[in-house]
C-alpha cells in the first residue's frame, strides 16, 4: 500500500509517496538524502538513528514513515550549520566528544532533546539521558563533558528550541 | 530490516479503528508506539497483513483520578507517565518504574497499552500493574469488559484481549503517600529485567507484590504476601518469593539464578516498601 505524506523535515516540507513499510530513518537518508542519520543496530538498540520528532528524541529505525505523516523532524543537518554550530555540536567539537564519529549524530539530537526536557542535567543525569546511545569506542566520559559544555553554553540551541515550540503550539510535545 | 509488506492504516477515531478491526481479517495488528510490534515485524517474527495506527487518537490518552482510581489511557506513551505530576504523587510506583523502561526515546514512543497487550512477562509495567491490583478495560463488537490484570496475562505473549477487541484504558487504585519499591536488576541500563520486584505498601499496612521475569506470565508473589500477613519479617518472607514460579532459563540467566534473585531483590524491595 502507497501512502501520500508531508512531512516539515529540518525546516523544509517534503511531499512524497512512500510503502506502508518503509520506516523513517530511510525516508531520511534515501529519499531526502539525509545521511546524517545513521542506521547502526536497526534494532532500535543503538540510538545512531536518533532525530527529533515533534520535538521529542526518537529512534527512526522503529518509526514508520507513514506514521510520521503530519509530523515535524528535524536531524542532525537541522540543529546547526559548518558554520553555525548549535552548541551541543560546538560541545563535542571544544570537548572532542567523538572518536570514530559513527554514534555522534544520535548522541547530538539525543543530548539536544535530554537538554529540550532537562535544561541542566548533572552528571548522573546526563548519563542516564543518554542510556540509549551506544558508542562502541566507550567514549562516553568525554561525551558528558560535551553535553556539560553545551549547558554552559546555549543549551539545545536556537533551531531545536524552535522545532520544540512549534510542537508544543500543534499541541503534539 | 525492513518489515514484510503490510497495509498502514491510521485510525481517525476509536470508532474508526474498530470499524477498521472489523473489516480486516485476524492477522491484522492494533498499533500504538510500535516500539514492540515494529521490532517483531522487521525479525519476521511478526508478519501481519495490516497495521491499525491508534496512535494518534485523542480518546485513549486519558489521565485522570476518578475517586480513588487513576484512570490511564491505553496511548499514554512510558513519557507521559514518567514526567506526570498526577502519577507520580498517586501512583509513583507506577511512574518510577515506566522510566525504567527501555531508554529515554523507547520512552518517547512506547505506550502503556502496548506494554499490557504484548504480554511480554519481561516487560516492567505488567508486574507493577499486577501487583497493584489494577484492571484493564477492553473494548469489543459486544461492548466493554473489564478484566483483573491478574486474569489477563494468560502465557508468553498472550493475553485475554480477543482479536476484535481494543484496549482503552488501565485503572489503578492509587496509592499517594504510601511507601513502594521497585527493583530491577539487569546487566546494561537499556536491558530488560533478568529478574524485577515490585512491591507496594496498601492504605492498612500490608504489602503486595509483582514479580517480572519469573515465569510465562508476571507473576503475583502471593506467598510473600501470605508469609507477611502471618507475622514474618522481611527475610523470612522473601525466603518464599520463587514460590509457585516457574523462571525461564536463557542467554541472560539460568533459573536457579533467577529464584534467587527473586529472594534477595524482593527482601530488598520489602525493605524499601517499609515492610517489617
Amino acid at each position: 500500500m502507497k501512502h501520500d505524506v508531508s512531512l516539515r523535515v529540518n525546516g523544509t516540507t517534503t511531499d512524497d509517496t512512500v510503502e506502508s513499510r518503509q520506516l523513517l530513518v530511510h525516508y531520511l537518508r534515501d529519499t531526502l538524502g539525509l545521511t546524517g542519520t545513521h542506521v547502526g543496530c536497526d534494532s532500535s538498540n543503538c540510538g545512531a538513528c536518533t532525530v527529533l520528532l515533534d520535538g521529542v528524541a526518537v529512534k527512526s529505525c522503529t518509526v514508520l514513515t507513514a506514521a510520521a505523516d503530519g509530523a515535524e523532524v528535524l536531524t542532525i543537518e537541522g540543529l546547526g550549520s559548518t558554520e553555525d554550530l548549535s552548541p551541543v555540536q560546538q560541545g563535542f567539537r571544544q570537548c572532542h566528544g567523538l572518536q570514530c564519529g559513527y554514534c555522534t549524530p544520535g548522541m547530538v539530537v539525543s543530548a539536544t532533546g535530554l537538554l529540550l526536557d532537562q535544561p541542566s542535567p548533572d552528571g548522573q543525569q546526563i548519563r542516564e539521558g543518554l542510556e540509549g546511545n551506544l558508542c562502541r569506542c566507550t567514549g562516553y566520559q568525554m561525551i558528558v563533558e560535551s553535553v556539560q559544555w553545551a549547558i554552559e553554553n546555549g543549551g539545545p540551541g536556537a533551531a531545536a528550541r524552535a522545532h520544540a515550540d512549534r510542537a508544543v503550539q500543534a499541541g503534539k510535545r | 530490516m525492513i518489515p514484510a509488506g503490510f497495509d498502514y492504516l491510521r485510525a481517525t477515531s476509536l470508532e474508526h479503528a474498530a470499524q477498521l478491526l472489523a473489516s480486516h481479517d485476524d492477522d491484522t495488528k492494533l498499533m500504538a508506539g510500535g516500539h514492540s510490534l515494529i521490532p517483531l515485524m522487521k525479525f519476521r517474527l511478526a508478519a501481519p497483513t495490516a497495521v491499525i495506527d491508534i496512535s494518534g487518537l485523542a480518546e485513549l490518552r486519558t489521565l485522570e483520578l476518578e475517586g480513588d482510581m487513576l484512570r490511564l489511557g491505553a496511548g499514554l506513551r512510558y513519557r507521559d507517565l514518567e514526567f506526570s505530576d498526577l502519577v507520580r504523587d498517586q501512583l509513583p510506583l507506577l511512574a518510577y518504574a515506566s522510566s525504567t523502561v527501555g531508554d529515554r526515546q523507547v520512552r518517547a514512543r512506547g505506550t502503556i497499552g502496548g506494554a499490557v497487550v504484548h504480554g511480554d512477562p519481561a516487560a516492567d509495567l505488567p508486574a507493577v500493574l499486577v501487583a497493584l491490583d489494577a484492571t484493564v478495560v477492553l473494548r469489543g463488537p459486544a461492548g466493554d469488559r473489564e478484566v483483573t490484570a491478574v486474569d489477563f496475562f494468560l502465557d508468553f505473549w498472550q493475553t485475554a484481549a480477543e482479536p476484535d477487541e481494543i484496549l482503552l484504558e488501565v485503572r489503578v487504585p492509587a496509592q499517594p503517600g504510601r511507601a513502594w519499591s521497585y527493583q530491577k536488576f539487569h546487566q546494561r541500563s537499556q536491558d530488560w529485567a533478568v529478574v524485577g520486584v515490585a512491591a507496594q505498601q496498601r492504605a492498612d499496612g500490608s504489602h503486595t507484590l509483582g514479580l517480572v521475569n519469573m515465569g510465562p506470565v508476571p507473576v503475583r508473589a502471593r506467598a510473600v504476601e501470605q508469609a507477611l500477613a502471618d507475622g514474618a519479617g522481611i527475610a523470612a518472607a522473601a525466603e518464599h518469593a520463587a514460590e509457585g514460579t516457574s523462571a525461564p532459563t536463557d542467554l541472560r540467566a539460568d533459573g536457579e539464578y533467577r529464584e534467587h534473585l527473586a529472594r534477595v531483590l524482593t527482601a530488598k524491595a520489602l525493605s524499601e516498601a517499609g515492610a517489617g
